[in-house]
Order: structure tokens, then sequence, then C-alpha cells
């Protein structure tokens, strides 16, 4: 495994802690969104970043690939791009592949190549494998960003892509040409790292096939987390606790095939003061699992927005050490940091709360299952 | 009056003209996130338009500052005096370190409402909230006069949430309600309000009715309880010297 | 004066203020070993110091403290190869032709691992939390996790767990056996770990009758010597532990000669009095991992899978394979036992120089486990020297779920660590069975100094857990950026698996 690649040297070497800003819209009635209202509403927070790193996931915006894996990709150089698409040919049809049309800005600067592939895993590799697909391009996409230098997928969704750059998170928005996708789906972020990455790899939302997260805040129980979750094939290279935290909801939702409610169960258990209210049927059920998964306990301040297949949902730590507010207005949710960034796109919403530490608010497309 | 428009203009901006208003009354249109609003402010009266951003009135000197709508975190962070009227709700951290001074609230407050409130010589801080707060309220109060009115919610049910008074030392904390909190620590006393106690509590139900349009003989006819440091069990560290 | 050939001049002296001293004579009716004389025609107290063990408890009960017990100062000539104690021991040996005996844990001077390691701090980017006003959870729960999840016909998760040790705390209290240590220390310590909402351990010498009654919070042995096993003694404490080896004597076995086997020492161990109880080194029905498979799996089914199994070993140097092993078994839960353990008695050679620190051999088994994605089988108890909460902290952060005491135990009962404990006259009450000595130790008030002791240990983990942002014990666990090391090698860095301070 080659970790020793570039990339990871910056980003992954010491721990960034960053402070950073969030918010996500989602349409229950799968209606398009544009995607210039989530750079609008992440704008408004400009003061909780510090424009070393933005960036969105949008959810929906490629209908046509619909059925396909979308793979965003950085390269640093040409040699780096004909690796990967050497390896992508050989286990992959690749059924388009093109640039990510971008609008050059004097606020982004040093820009990799970047490049994506609609594709699907290739059919007998795929039955060779004895692996269902979501395995497989996992798989893939861990192989390409361990062992290619100066590749990195950094999108591997159907339907859905991530962009993400170094810079605030309205300039991102704006040099990717936001305003030309539409999607049912956006989370947004904005990063304060303490450090200077280089590399905009590290930069948020990170993404694990359909999983987005966005984060802000810093995780102690992060080793803890790290050394458990590696057990199961993943490998926390970034030293992110985004990373960690996606990889997590991947393994507990994906292969352990739990509810998002039961995952928020085990990452933000209550307290066992809390517990020894609850009725006695429920507070074995939460014993059980703060018990069984006591690894994946997430301490220190988090507000999360995961975006996933067929929804969203956005969870505080259970101390609520950071802030995160909800609101509806008929079909659209929206989280967010703050308020104004709800009012910058919502003026008037239905209703607006503020989620309590450890309760999920968690909100799906009509017709789908509750994952 | 003054009208200010905050749309388009940054929060550094925007108190800059509100410093340099000599109209002592001040009110601000589209107000989105600005922050630092009417921090060590003195001597003038604002009403916001919109929705203020973080650490609204913080090291509030004196004054006035109204909200026509929601306000979000760290709002009166430190006050020393004035008084912060907000028609809608607050976020996280309202009152932190209060040491005078007095914040209405018409609805509900977020996590650490009135942490480390503290009174000073003759500042007395006050926070009334006229809806529910959420966990940590009053955490490591140390002094003044915090009053949950829980208004609107229905009987029985909980006005705050988990951690109530948690490191309490000092000052009094009123709820309308006649269940306490859930394992309030045995460094903290609950028990019904007086009429010595109610007393304390009068004055500022009124101004809070007042200001929002309520009736203050039916609430203050309510049941209340009210915690105090417990004098006999106070909060210790278990040293023994090395 | 009998030998000038092999005289070894007494390790102490006694040093008595004849200002202070009014010959009470306390010291010479509490001194087991006959240290202090009354000297009617002098009318003074006279010394012994030969038989002088420096166990301060005359030091500590002369009511005008008027006594020190100091290292004599008769000095043979500096030599940084042959110290005095490598010269005493030649002529222990050309005197008798026996193996050296000692006891309590090597007092040699190894790396001590523990104090080489810095402990991070929230500060600025996380903060940290308030012990005593804001939650702070230390519960622990040892078993077996990594289960699949199963759910009922209505879809909801069921536990399906093997049953857990559930412990208010993450320490608890080591093996000492009944015959190695008294009667009355095992009441203190079955009450404090009632109390404490933890657990002791048997050891392996059988369950006092006495004891049964805090089943819930006994671990029972079972030790090569098998004794006192029975299916009731199996079933009534929380949970059964397989000895298979104990870090001050790995590879060797035990021996309480049949002097000690006496009374309810005879009665407890189900043996007749006056035989030897010899443990033998190995489980003579475990030759091999497979062995010790079946060996767990009897012990389930004789309690019906009721019973978390615990596997104790020493660390040695193959510790990280040998984990994996144990973690294939079946076993519940491991508990290892570092070099630096303590024992009632054992050769010296052996207590010296075999085995690994415990530090180390946590770091690889917890290292290797989840290499092999199997550190959800097993919980992990480390023990050797675990001296205050600062060691259980770092504990924990390199992996442990939990830590076991003894020596920090037994010193709480009033043990100086004089390592004489082999003599059978512990003039503490603590490492002997003569009836006058032990009463001397009181069971209400050693369990409450138990409680004590262990009650501040927890208090400080709370806070260092709050100073590292963290509010439960679990987030702790293997989290190893927690700790930094100084004065370290890369060699030592990487083993431990962690970085060096400034990194």
């Amino acid at each position: 495994m080659n970790i020793a690649d570039a990339n990871y040297a910056i980003e992954g070497r010491t721990r960034i802690p960053s402070g950073c800003a969030i918010s996500g819209i989602f349409q229950k009635d799968g209606k398009n969104v544009n995607g210039s209202k989530i750079v609008k509403s992440i704008s408004v927070m400009h003061d909780r970043s510090n424009g070393l790193g933005g960036g969105f996931a949008g959810y929906g915006i490629y209908p046509q690939y619909k059925d396909l894996y979308a793979f965003h990709i950085f390269y640093n150089d040409i040699e780096a791009k004909k690796e990967c698409e050497e390896f992508l040919d050989r286990n992959y049809d690749v059924v388009n592949l093109s640039k990510i049309p971008v609008r050059r800005s004097p606020k982004i600067t040093d820009v990799p190549l970047i490049w994506r592939y609609f594709l699907r895993p290739h059919h007998t590799r795929l039955e060779e494998s004895q692996l269902d697909e979501d395995e497989y391009t996992a798989r893939g996409v861990m192989r390409i960003n361990t062992t290619i230098r100066g590749a990195y997928v950094f999108s591997s969704g159907k339907n859905m892509g991530v962009f993400k750059a170094l810079g605030y998170p309205e300039d991102v928005g704006e040099f990717y040409r936001l305003d030309e996708y539409e999607g049912h789906c956006w989370i947004a972020h904005g990063r304060y790292p303490t450090n200077t990455p280089g590399w905009w790899g590290g930069a948020h939302p990170f993404a694990m096939l359909d999983w987005s997260v966005v984060h802000n805040g810093e995780i102690s129980s992060y080793d803890a987390n790290r050394r458990y979750i590696e057990m199961f094939g993943y490998k926390c290279s970034l030293q992110t606790d985004t990373e960690v935290i996606t990889y997590i909801v991947d393994y507990l939702c994906r292969k352990k095939k739990m509810t998002l409610l039961e995952m928020s169960q085990v990452i933000a258990a209550p307290f066992w003061s809390t517990i020894s209210r609850m009725a006695p049927d429920e507070a074995k059920r939460r014993i059980y699992l703060r018990n069984a998964f006591s690894s994946l306990l997430i301490t220190g301040p988090f507000s999360i927005i995961l975006g996933f297949r067929n929804g969203i949902m956005a969870l505080n730590d259970r101390l609520k050490l950071r802030s995160l507010v909800a609101a509806e207005k008929e079909k659209c949710v929206y989280v967010a940091s703050e308020e104004c960034a709800i009012r910058a796109i919502e003026p008037n919403v239905d209703n607006l709360f503020a989620p309590r530490g450890g309760e999920p608010v968690i909100a799906v497309l009509e017709g789908s299952e509750n994952l | 009056m003054k009208k200010i428009n905050a749309a388009g203009i940054c929060f550094k901006e925007l108190n800059q003209k509100i410093a340099q208003s000599t109209d002592k009354n001040i009110e601000i249109e589209n107000c989105l996130g600005h922050r630092y609003i009417g921090a060590g402010l003195s001597g003038k009266n604002i009403k916001i338009n919109g929705v203020p951003g973080n650490a609204l009135g913080a090291y509030l000197v004196n004054g006035r500052i109204v909200v026509n709508g929601n306000a979000q975190d760290a709002t009166g962070d430190t006050m020393d005096n004035g008084e912060i009227v907000i028609h809608g709700s607050c976020g996280d951290g309202v009152g932190y370190s209060m040491r005078g001074g007095k914040i209405l609230i018409k609805g509900d407050v977020g996590y650490r409402a009135g942490i480390h409130m503290k009174a000073y010589k003759t500042k007395m801080p006050v926070l009334v909230i006229g809806g529910r707060a959420g966990s940590f309220l009053g955490e490591y109060q140390a002094g003044g006069l915090i009053i949950v009115l829980g208004l609107g919610t229905a009987a029985g049910m909980p006005i705050v949430h988990n951690f109530c008074g948690t490191g309490m030392h000092g000052g009094q904390m009123f709820l309308r309600t006649s269940k306490p909190p859930y394992a309030v620590p045995g460094q903290v006393l609950v028990k019904e309000a007086s009429e010595d106690d109610m007393s304390v509590v009068e004055p500022h139900v009124r101004s809070f009715c007042k200001e929002f349009g309520r009736e203050a003989e039916k609430i203050l006819q309510d049941k209340f309880l009210v915690l105090t440091p417990n004098k006999k069990n106070p909060y210790r560290e278990f040293y023994v010297y090395n | 004066m009998k030998n000038t050939l092999g005289y070894i001049f007494p390790t102490f002296t006694i040093l008595r203020d004849k200002n202070k001293c009014v010959n009470c004579r306390i010291c010479e009716k509490e001194c087991a070993n006959g240290v202090h004389i009354y000297d009617v025609k002098k009318h003074a107290m006279q010394s012994h110091d030969d038989m002088c063990v420096d166990c301060q408890r005359c030091v500590a009960i002369c009511p005008e403290h008027a006594l020190q017990v100091v290292v004599s100062q008769n000095t043979m000539r500096p030599n940084n190869n042959w110290a005095s104690t490598q010269i005493n021991e030649i002529n222990l040996q050309a005197s008798s032709s026996g193996v050296l005996l000692s006891s309590m844990g090597t007092p040699n001077d190894y790396p001590v691992y523990w104090d080489k390691m810095l402990i991070n701090a929230s500060q600025v980017t996380n903060p940290s939390i308030d012990p005593l006003r804001e939650p702070m959870e230390t519960r622990t729960f040892l078993g077996k996790k990594g289960v699949s999840i199963v759910r009922d016909k209505n879809g909801k998760i069921i536990d399906n767990l093997t049953p857990q040790l559930e412990m208010q705390l993450p320490i608890l209290f080591s093996a000492m056996s009944y015959g190695s240590v008294s009667y009355n220390v095992h009441e203190a310590l079955a009450k404090a770990a009632k109390a404490l909402g933890t657990f002791y351990n048997t050891g392996e010498g059988g369950l006092h009758n006495d004891f049964k009654k805090y089943g819930d919070n006994t671990i029972v042995q079972v030790a090569s010597g098998r004794f006192g096993v029975t299916k009731n003694y199996l079933e009534i404490g929380a949970a059964i532990e397989v000895k298979m080896g104990q870090g001050a004597k790995p590879g060797i076995g035990g021996h309480l000669p049949g002097s000690k086997i006496v009374g309810d020492i005879a009665k407890t161990r189900m043996i007749p009095e006056g035989t030897d109880a010899i443990s033998p080194a190995p489980h003579h029905d475990i030759y091999s991992i497979e062995d010790l498979k079946q060996l767990v799996y009897s012990l389930k089914e004789a309690t019906e899978y009721k019973k978390p199994v615990i596997v104790k070993v020493a660390a040695v140097h193959n510790i990280a394979a040998i984990a994996s092993g144990i973690a294939r078994t079946g076993a519940d839960i491991i508990a290892i036992d570092g070099f630096r353990g303590g024992t009632g008695a054992a050769p010296t050679r052996m207590r010296d120089n075999f085995g690994i620190p415990i530090e180390l051999a946590l770091a690889s088994v917890d290292r290797q486990l989840r290499e092999e994605g199997i550190r959800d089988n097993i919980s992990i108890i480390v023990s050797g020297s675990i001296r205050s909460s600062a060691d259980a902290v770092k504990a924990i952060a390199l992996g442990a779920d939990a830590v076991s005491i003894a020596t920090a135990a037994l010193i709480a009962l009033g043990c100086h660590l004089c390592r004489a404990c082999h003599q059978g006259k512990c003039n503490w009450g603590i490492a002997t069975q003569r009836p006058e000595l032990v009463k001397r130790l009181d069971p209400d008030e050693g369990s409450q100094r138990l409680i004590n002791l262990v009650t501040a240990w927890n208090l400080e983990i709370k806070e260092m857990m709050g100073a590292m942002g963290i509010n439960s014990i679990e987030a702790l666990r293997g989290n190893r950026l927690m700790l930094r090391g100084v004065g370290l090698n890369m060699k030592e860095l990487e083993v431990l698996g962690i970085k060096h301070a400034g990194e």
C-alpha cells in the first residue's frame, strides 16, 4: 500500500482539527433544487470558515446516468491519470468520461486535473470477485486512493457528485459552476482548519459510494474509532474526522444493515443516566448497542450532515457542543449551522427548531424505504 | 430613528454604521447572520428585523436591543447591563457569564442558557425565557436570576431538558412547573416557591408580559419551583495534599 | 556469629532514638521476626538487625515514633558489576545449594514505560470537560462483542451478546490465593469489590465458604492444580478465570508447602492437611492451543454458557500470537500479567529475568488482534504493576479494556513491600496464616481503605478523561493519539504504536 504518496504526506501526516460551517437542503418529493441555492446558503456563514476548504455534494444531478457510478477524480499530473484510467478500464466499463467543467477564478489556485467517469463494474470481474457491486466499487476506490500515486477518487456514488476545493465555499461553488446543476439534495461545507493543508482532497464532504458527510467539530475519540473501523477493510489515510465518520456510517448501515436511527444510537449513544430512564425494553436495546459497538461511540463536539441515496440525516453529539438548526417549508427540509443560512434561501419557513444532542433529523424521499 | 439596510454588507461595516450613528435610535433591515451587533455598545436602542448572527449584544454596556424574530448563539455573552428582547427563540449559550441587565426571550432557548451567570454588587442579571430551555440550563450559575415560564407547554410536560442546574453555586432559578427537573444534583435544592420567592419573580414576569402581550396575573398564579445552591452540600473538590 | 565464611551483614539497621524510646516494648510484641528485645540488665531495647526485613511495622506502631529502619551502612567495595546483592546471593547459594526464592515483583532497574508516556489535553480546538459537574462515564463491560445484528419479528434489534461482566469502573482486583494471603485479606477484597461494583479474584486457593455470598463480585480461578474446583464453585462466581501463567513467574507453577496447608486452607482447597499444594507449570490437559479451547468449552458447558471465561497469561515474547490464539478459543476475556507482577513466592531468577513489560505486551496484543480483525472477540485486562490512575489511563489508551491491581491493593491494606512474604510472618497480617498476625488486619477497615483507593483512582481517571475531552471511557480505549513518548527510541515507539512528544 502506497501511503507515502505526496498527497497523503500533506493531509494525512498529522491531525488537522477544524471548525466549520455546514448546510443542507433536501426535497422530500424529489423536486430539483438549483445548486446556486446551496452556495447562497453556505456563503452567509462566511465567518465560520477561513478559506482553506469548501465543498458540496449534490444528489440527483446525473439523471441521465442514474444507474452508473459517477467517479470524480483529482489528478496531480497526466501520468497519474493514465495509470488510473488503465485501472478503471481493467475493472470497470467506463461509459462516459470528461473533464468536470469549471469557471476559472483567481480565488481558486493550484488547480489539479479534475475528471469524472460514469461507469459500472466489469461484469466478468464482478462475478469472479463474488462481491456485490457496491463492495466491488468501494474496494476499487480504496485501491486507487492508496496505491495510485497522484490520483484521488473523491466521489463515487450513483447519480450524485462531490465538488470541493481549496477556497471559500462560495468561491468553490462558483468555480464548479454549481448553478448549472439540479438535484433534490445538496450538502455543503466551509472549512476552518488550523494548519494549511495544500491538498484539495482534504476538503469536505468526504464521500464513499453514496454516502457524503460534512462535519463541524473535532472528535476526541478519533483514534479509538479509527483503530476499530480499520479492522473491517477501511483505511483512514486522511486522518480527518469526516473520513472516519463516513466509514463508520458505511459499516453500520451498509454492512451491519442498521437503520439510520440505530446508527445514530451507536455513534451518539445517550449517557447511562439517560438510558436508565427509558422503558426497560428500549433501555436493554440501547445498552446492547452501546456495549456491542462501544468503539464506535463518537465523543467530542460534532455536528454532521450525512447525504445518502434516498435522504439526508443531521446529527449532533449528545452534549450538543456545536450548533445545528433545522427547518421545513412544505416538502423541503433545511439544516444548517446557523439560522441565517436557512433564512437566506427560505425567509419564511413552516417551522424551525434546534435538534437535541444525539437525536437525528432524518428526511427521506417519499416512497423510498427508511434506510 | 436611523434606518440601516444590512443587505449586502458585512458585519464589520454594519457595526461601524451603528457606532457612528448620531441618532440613538436605530432600526436595521435585512439582517442576515450579521455577528457581534451591539457588542460592547452603550447608549443606543437598536431594533433588528431579520436574523442577527452570533454574539448579539456581547459585553453590552447599556442600551436596548430588540429582535423581531429569532437570535442565534452566544446572545448577551458577558453582558454587563442593558436589555435584550427577542421576539422569538434563541440558540445556545444565551447570557453566558451575564453580569447584569436583562434578557427577555419570548420563545425557547437552546443548550447552556444562563451558563456561568454571576451577580456583582448592585448588578443583578436576569434571564426570562417564555418557552422551554434545552440541556444544561444555568450550568455553573453563580448569581442572578433565571426564570423559565414554559408557556404553551402541555401540563406535566417538562420545560427544561437534561442536566438542569449542574454546577449551580449561587443565584436562583425559577421554573413554572410542579414537576422537578430530572436528576438535579445533590448540590442543588429544589422546592416550591414561597410568596417571598415569588416577590422576586413578579416584576420580571410583569415586564416579560408587557413586552410580549401576555397576562401576568394568570402566570403568577401558577405553581413555580425554585432552585438554589444547597449550602449544606456545596460543590467541592476532593483533594488530599501530596 | 556461627559462620565467618558466608557471613552476610544484615541488610537493615534499626535506629532507635534513645531520647524518645520509653521502653514500652510494643515493638517487641509486634515484630514476628523477633527483631526487638528488651534487655533487662541494660534497661533498654535491643535490636537483632539480622532478623529485620524492613516491613515498617515497628516504625508505624511505635507510639513515640522513635524507630527508623535504614539500609545498613556496612558497604562492600562499590562495584557496578558485582553489586552487593549479587555477592550475597552467591553466598546464600554456596551455604545452601538452594534455588533463591523471593516475593513480590522484581525490584530490578528495568525501564518503566508508563513513566515515559505523556497524555494529551484538549485545548482550543476541542473542549475539555469538567467531571464534577458534567456527565463522565467509566462504566465498563468485559466480554465478547463482535456479533451480527439479529432482529425479532418486529424488526427490532435484540441483545445477542454472550454474558458480560459489568463494572462501574475499569479497575478490578487481581488474583491472590487464599493461602498466599490471609482470610482477612480476602474478606476485605470481597467487601470492597461489592461496594465498588467491581470484582476480586479467588486465585488458585479456592473459594472459602464464608465468601460465597460475594459470588456476584467474585471471579473464580481454575488453575493447574484445580484446587477447590467443583461445579458449585464455577457457578457461584460471576466469571471463571483459567490461569495459564502469572507475570512474576512465567513458565513455572506454584508450590505451597504442606506446613501451610492447615485448617481452612486445606478445606478450601479440598486437599488433606499437611499435603503439599502443587500447581504444576502447565495445565496437564493443555499441551497445545486446541486443548485450551477444549478446556474453555468444558467450563462453559458445565455452567450452561452463563459465565464469561477469562484466560490469564503471563506477558512473554510471543504474547501477540498467543493472544490471537486465545481469542479464537471461545474465551471472552484475556488477562495479561506483565513481568513486574507480584507473587507470594517465586524463584528469584525467574522473577527478575523472565517475561516482558506489560506496556509493550499490551500494545502488541492490541495491535495484533486489530490487524487480524478479531479485537472484538475478546476484552483485555492488564496487570503487572499498575501503580496509579495515570498508569491505568495509559493502559486504556494503549488498548486495554480494564486494569487489575494486586500490589497496590495490598499496600492499601498495610503492605510495605518488604518482600519477605515467603517467610509467612507478615507483620501486617497479609501474607501469613498465623492467627495472631492475621487478626491485625481488620477486614472492615481494610475494605474501606480499598474502597477509598479505588474511588480516588476513579475520580482521577475521570479528571484525566475530562482533560482529554472524553466523557465515556470507551472513547479512550485504544486511542493512542492521546499518548506521546518521551525518551523512547524508535523501536520502542513503534512497538507501543505511539508518536514521540512534539510530533
